[in-house]
C-alpha cells in the first residue's frame, strides 16, 4: 500500500510528538481552560522540587534577554533605537506564549507572540516551512502588531531537531515607506497607506538574510541605512538569545528548561492574582477616556474624502475585581474604528496593557503571558481597539492606546488609595505627544525621514504623596529617554533654539502633574523638507484624580517666511527658549511681521512644506494632577513660580495663591493671605455651582435637542451602533425615550464603514487568532 | 514582611514622609497591616465621631453613622452625601466649564480643551466647597459612578478585619 510521507502531506512534526503546532497549542489552551491553570499546571513541580535551580534558570534567561538588548542596540544607528531604547527581545515557548522578556518596549511580548501563534494556526510549518536557522519578519497590524514601524524578527530555536522555543526581537524603525515620511503617520486613511507590510515572511535561512528580502525591503522605505542596521540589531539579539538557550540546556538539561518555560507562565498568572489581592479592593470600577480625531481641518490633507470629518475616540472601562483576585476588563461601549491611523489590534491593546501594569500593579521582571491568562478581557468586535475590517490603518495607534489605558490606571489608583497605598496612587500619564515627524532631503543630501522621540520623556501623573515627575517618562517605554540634543541635530536637519520645561502643562492639584517640555526647532540645511504634528489638541486624554485637574491640552506653533536667515546675519533678535505663555506670542516678536504663523490647537496635521529657517515647536505634554489644588502647599507653588513651571495668573486663579514679586523678580507666596483667599474661593465655588440633579435637567434638554458638536454626536453614534447595551445605559441614565438615538446618517457627514465591513478572517485560507472575548 | 510605624503612616497621609521610607514602600512587598494603620490615622484626623469604613478620596469617606449605624458617604467637613451604594456625585454641587471663558480661568489659551469637544465638570461639597473630583468628558456623558467596592469581601476575606456593623 502506498503511503504519503509527512513531507508529502505537509506535516513537519517539528515537536517530534506527532502533533502539529496548532494541535499542541489547542491542547495547552484546553488544559488551561479546564483547570484554570496555565497548561493544566496545578503545581509547579520544578520550582517546588528545586527552587534554587528554578531561580537560576530565571536569572540566566532574563539576564540574557536584557544583555542581548543592551548589546544589540549598539549596532543600530537610529537614535530611536540606540538613544531611546525602542527595542525589545522576548523568549517564547513552542506555541508562542511568552516566557520572559527584556526591558524596553515590552508591549511586544504579546505582539510577537501573536505572530508566532498566527504561524502555528496557519500551518507555517508546512509552507513556507520552519527550520533551524530560519528567520521570519513581521509587522502586520492585522494580526497583532501595534503599528507598522515595529519590525519584528522571529527565530525558531531547535534542540536536537525538535522545536522548543522561539525568540523575537523588535525595533521601532524610523520609516516604513508609508504615504508620508516618519515612522508613525497621519496622511493615510487605511492599511493601504500605512507602508511596507510584512506578514510572518520567511526572510532568512541558515542564519542568512535572503537577498530578495534585502533588496526589496531597503527600497520600500526611505531610510535604508537605518533600516539595515536595525535589522542587524534584531538578528544579533535573537541569535545571542538562541545561543543562550542552547547553553542553558547544556548546563541544566532540556527537560528542566522546558518545565521552566511552562511553569514560569503559570507563576506569572498566580503572581498577578496575588498582587491584586495584596494591593486592591474587590468591586467594580468605572472610568473613561477620550481623544480627538480632528480630520475636518484644512491642514489634514488626506486622499480620501470619507475621512474628512471630526470625531472622538471613546474608551470606557468597567474593571471588576473578583473575590478570587482575578479581574475582568470590559470596554463595552467603545467607539468604532475609523478612517485614520489610530486603530489598534486587540493584541496591541491587551499586550500593551502589561507595559502599563508593569509600572503600577505588577512591577516585576517576570513579565510574561501569565498575567494575560489571569485576565478576562472584553473588547467588543468593531471597536477602535478590535477592528472588524481588514482595511484599518494603525500607524499612529498610540494616539489613543496611551489614553485608553489611562482610565484603567485611574481605576487601580482608586483601589490603592482606598487601601492606604498612597505611594502607588497615581493620576496617570501624559498623552505622549507631540510627535515631530517628517522628511525630505537632509543635511547630508540624502532622502531622509525623522521621528523625534522626545515624546519618550513627558510629564508623569501626580501621586497621592508627591508631584509627578517633570519631562521624565512615557508609558510605552519604562526606560524612555528624551535623547541628547547633539544626537538629534545629527539625525535631523533641525537646529535647537530652545529646550525648556513647559509651564502650566502639568495638571494642577494638591500634587501637580509633572510638566512636559518644549523644544523650538529651526529647519536648517535641508531641501524639499516637510513636517507634521501629531498629538491631542482640542481635548486632553488624561484626567486628574480625586479633585486634581487634567493636564493641559496640546497646541501647535509653526512659522514660515520668518526672515531668520537675514536676522541671524544681521545679529538681530531671534526666538530663543520657551514659549512661556502661548497667549503672549513671544516668538512672533522676533520674526518678520510678514511671517506666516500657525498657532492653534490643530495638533493633527499632514505634511506641510518647510523651508530652511522655518520654525517648529515640539511641545511634549504634562501629566495630570491629584487632589484639590486649594490644598497645595504654598511653598510648592512658590517653587513652581520661580522655576517657571507655573504662570502667576494661574497660581492666583487655580491655587488661590496670594503672590508678590520682589525687586529681583523672585516670587513669594503669602501663606496666611493665601489661606484666607482659599476660604473665599470655596465660597465662590458653592455660589457658582448647582446641585448635580438640577444641572442634569438642563443637560437632558440639550441631549433631547441634539445640541452638541458633530464630533461629539459622531462618537455617540458609533458607540451606540456597536453596543445596544451601552446605548440602553445611556438612555436610562438620561431618562430618554426608548426610541431616542443618534445615528451617523443624520449627521450630514460621510459614514463609510458604518454598515459594511469585512474582517480579515473572511479572506480565504486565513485563520485569525482571537485572544479576547469579543 | 515589611512593616511601618504608625508615625510613618501618619506622615504618609500628611505628605511629609521622608523619601527613603517612601522608596521602601514602593520597592518592597506590601505591608498587610497598612489598611488598619491607615484607618487609624484618618480617624484621628477627622472631627466627626462616625467610624471610617473605607476612604474614597482625600476628603471623602464611607463611614458608619454613629447614630444609625448606616453606611453613608461623608465629606470630612461633616456633610453627608448619600448611602454608600449610591453615586455621591448626584448629591454634590456641580460647576461645568463649558465655554472658553470658563476654561480660561484654568489654563492659558491654546492649552485648555475646546468646549465643543470636551467640558470639565467640577464636583464640590455643597457645605465646604472642597473639590472632590473633576470629570473631563464630552458633553452629554452620564455622570460616572466610579467605584462600587465589595467591602464585605474586602474586610472578611482579604484583610480579615472585623467589619463595622451596617444597618439596613
Amino acid at each position: 500500500m502506498n503511503m504519503m510521507s509527512n513531507k508529502e502531506v505537509g506535516f513537519a512534526d517539528l515537536l517530534k510528538n506527532g502533533k502539529t503546532l496548532k494541535q499542541y497549542r489547542d491542547e495547552i489552551l484546553a488544559r488551561t481552560k479546564e483547570t484554570g491553570c496555565y497548561d493544566g499546571l496545578k503545581t509547579l513541580a520544578l520550582r517546588d522540587r528545586d527552587p534554587i535551580k528554578y531561580e537560576k534558570l530565571f536569572s540566566k534567561l532574563r539576564g540574557g534577554l536584557v544583555h542581548a538588548r543592551e548589546t544589540a542596540k549598539k549596532i543600530a544607528a537610529s537614535p530611536i533605537v540606540e538613544q531611546e531604547g525602542e527595542l525589545c527581545f522576548t523568549l517564547y515557548n513552542a506555541v508562542g506564549d511568552c516566557i520572559l522578556t527584556s526591558t524596553g518596549i515590552i508591549i511586544h511580548c504579546g505582539t510577537m507572540g501573536a505572530a508566532i501563534k498566527y504561524m502555528c494556526e496557519n500551518n507555517w510549518e508546512a509552507n513556507p516551512g520552519i527550520a533551524d536557522g530560519d528567520m521570519f519578519t513581521n509587522n502586520d497590524c492585522a494580526i497583532g502588531n501595534v503599528h507598522p514601524c515595529d519590525i519584528q524578527t522571529i527565530v525558531p530555536v531547535f534542540h536536537e531537531g525538535r522545536l522548543i522555543s522561539w525568540v523575537g526581537g523588535v525595533t521601532h524603525v524610523i520609516d516604513t515607506g508609508a504615504v508620508t515620511p516618519g515612522s508613525m503617520n497621519t496622511g493615510q486613511t487605511s492599511r493601504f497607506g500605512d507602508g511596507y507590510m510584512i506578514t510572518c515572511r520567511k526572510t532568512g535561512v541558515n542564519d542568512t538574510c535572503l537577498r530578495d528580502w534585502l533588496h526589496e525591503s531597503q527600497r520600500s522605505i526611505r531610510t535604508p541605512k537605518y533600516w539595515i542596521l536595525d535589522e542587524k540589531t534584531r538578528i544579533a539579539g535573537c541569535h545571542m538569545i538562541r545561543e543562550l538557550v542552547h547553553e542553558v540546556i547544556a548546563a541544566d538539561g532540556v527537560a528542566d528548561y522546558e518545565a521552566f518555560c511552562q511553569e514560569v507562565i503559570e507563576e506569572g498568572r498566580l503572581g498577578l492574582i496575588m498582587r491584586i489581592k495584596d494591593m486592591c479592593i474587590p468591586g467594580v470600577y468605572r472610568k473613561v477616556a477620550f481623544v480627538d480625531v480632528p480630520y475636518a481641518h484644512e491642514d489634514v490633507g488626506v486622499s480620501s474624502k470619507c475621512a474628512k470629518l471630526d470625531s472622538i475616540l471613546h474608551s470606557p472601562v468597567e474593571m471588576t475585581i473578583y473575590k478570587d483576585g482575578k479581574w475582568r476588563l470590559s470596554f463595552e461601549g467603545a467607539s468604532r474604528w475609523g478612517w485614520h491611523t489610530f486603530n489598534a489590534h486587540h493584541v496591541a491593546f491587551t499586550s500593551g496593557l502589561w507595559v502599563a501594569m508593569c509600572q503600577t500593579l505588577v512591577p516585576t521582571q517576570r513579565i510574561n503571558d501569565g498575567a494575560y491568562f489571569a485576565t478576562e478581557m472584553h473588547l467588543p468586535k468593531g471597536t477602535w481597539c478590535n477592528p472588524d475590517d481588514r482595511r484599518t490603518g494603525h500607524a499612529y495607534a498610540w494616539h489613543f492606546l496611551v489614553s485608553g489605558w489611562s482610565a484603567l490606571w485611574r481605576g487601580l489608583s482608586q483601589s490603592y488609595y482606598s487601601r492606604g497605598y498612597l505611594e502607588e496612587t497615581n493620576a496617570g500619564n501624559a498623552n505622549t505627544s507631540n510627535w515631530l515627524q517628517g522628511g525630505g532631503i537632509n543635511q547630508d543630501g540624502e532622502i531622509h525621514a525623522v521621528n523625534s522621540f522626545e515624546a519618550s520623556s513627558c510629564g508623569t501623573g501626580a501621586c497621592a504623596l508627591k508631584d509627578g515627575l517633570n519631562h521624565a517618562a512615557a508609558i510605552w517605554n519604562p526606560e524612555g529617554d528624551m535623547g541628547d540634543i547633539e544626537i538629534w541635530e545629527m539625525a535631523e536637519p533641525l537646529l535647537y533654539l530652545g529646550r525648556n520645561v513647559k509651564a502650566n502643562s502639568g495638571g494642577y492639584g494638591k500634587y501637580r502633574g509633572g510638566c512636559g517640555f518644549e523644544t523650538l526647532r529651526m529647519v536648517w540645511n535641508s531641501q524639499d523638507w516637510s513636517m507634521f504634528f501629531m498629538g491631542n489638541g482640542y481635548m486632553n486624554s488624561d484626567w486628574g484624580l480625586m479633585g486634581g485637574y487634567p493636564s493641559a491640552t496640546g497646541y501647535r506653533f509653526e512659522a514660515h517666511k520668518t526672515g531668520l536667515e537675514r536676522r541671524i546675519a544681521n545679529g538681530e533678535a531671534i526666538p530663543l527658549g520657551a514659549d512661556l505663555d502661548p497667549t503672549a506670542k513671544v516668538y512672533e516678536q522676533s520674526i518678520d511681521a510678514t511671517a506666516v504663523v500657525k498657532r492653534d490647537q490643530q495638533c493633527i496635521t499632514t505634511e506641510e512644506c518647510y523651508a530652511n529657517h522655518d520654525l517648529y515647536l515640539n511641545y511634549l505634554r504634562g501629566g495630570p494632577g491629584f487632589g484639590d489644588p486649594l490644598t497645595r502647599d504654598t511653598k510648592a507653588i512658590e517653587s513652581d513660580l520661580n522655576q517657571k513651571f507655573l504662570l502667576v495668573e494661574f497660581a492666583r486663579k487655580v491655587y488661590g495663591a496670594v503672590v508678590t514679586q520682589d525687586a529681583k523678580g523672585v516670587y513669594h507666596v503669602d501663606a496666611e493671605k493665601t489661606k484666607a483667599r482659599r476660604v473665599e474661593i470655596r465660597k465662590e465655588r458653592i455660589a457658582r455651582s448647582v446641585p448635580t440633579r438640577e444641572w442634569m435637567k438642563e443637560e437632558r434638554t440639550r441631549i433631547v435637542n441634539k445640541h452638541a458638536s458633530q464630533a461629539v454626536q459622531h462618537m455617540y453614534a458609533t458607540s451606540h451602533a456597536l453596543s445596544e447595551k451601552w446605548a440602553t445605559k445611556f438612555r436610562t441614565f438620561w431618562d430618554l425615550p426608548a426610541d431616542w438615538a443618534v445615528k451617523e446618517d443624520e449627521l450630514g457627514i460621510p459614514s463609510y464603514g458604518s454598515k459594511f465591513r469585512m474582517d480579515l478572517s473572511l479572506l480565504p485560507d486565513v485563520r485569525t487568532v482571537v485572544q479576547v472575548e469579543e | 514582611m515589611t512593616t511601618y510605624t504608625q508615625e510613618q503612616v501618619n506622615n504618609m497621609v500628611a505628605g511629609t514622609l521622608d523619601w527613603d521610607t517612601t522608596f521602601r514602600m514602593l520597592s518592597m512587598p506590601k505591608d498587610a497591616g497598612r489598611f488598619a494603620m491607615y484607618l487609624h490615622t484618618l480617624q484621628a484626623n477627622v472631627t466627626f465621631p462616625d467610624k471610617i469604613v473605607l476612604p474614597l478620596s482625600p476628603h471623602m469617606y464611607i463611614v458608619q453613622s454613629v447614630k444609625t449605624k448606616k453606611w453613608i458617604v461623608k465629606c470630612d467637613c461633616g456633610h453627608e452625601f448619600c448611602g454608600y451604594k449610591e453615586n455621591w456625585k448626584l448629591f454634590a454641587n456641580i460647576y461645568v466649564r463649558d465655554n472658553a471663558e470658563a476654561m480660561a480661568e484654568v489654563y492659558p489659551k491654546f492649552m485648555a480643551p475646546d468646549t465643543n469637544w470636551q467640558v470639565y465638570r467640577e464636583y464640590y461639597c455643597p457645605s465646604c466647597g472642597v473639590m472632590h473630583d473633576v470629570e473631563a468628558p464630552v458633553p452629554w456623558y452620564p455622570v460616572i459612578h466610579d467605584f462600587e467596592p465589595d467591602i464585605d469581601t474586602f474586610y472578611k476575606e482579604w484583610v480579615q478585619m472585623p467589619m463595622p456593623e451596617r444597618a439596613a
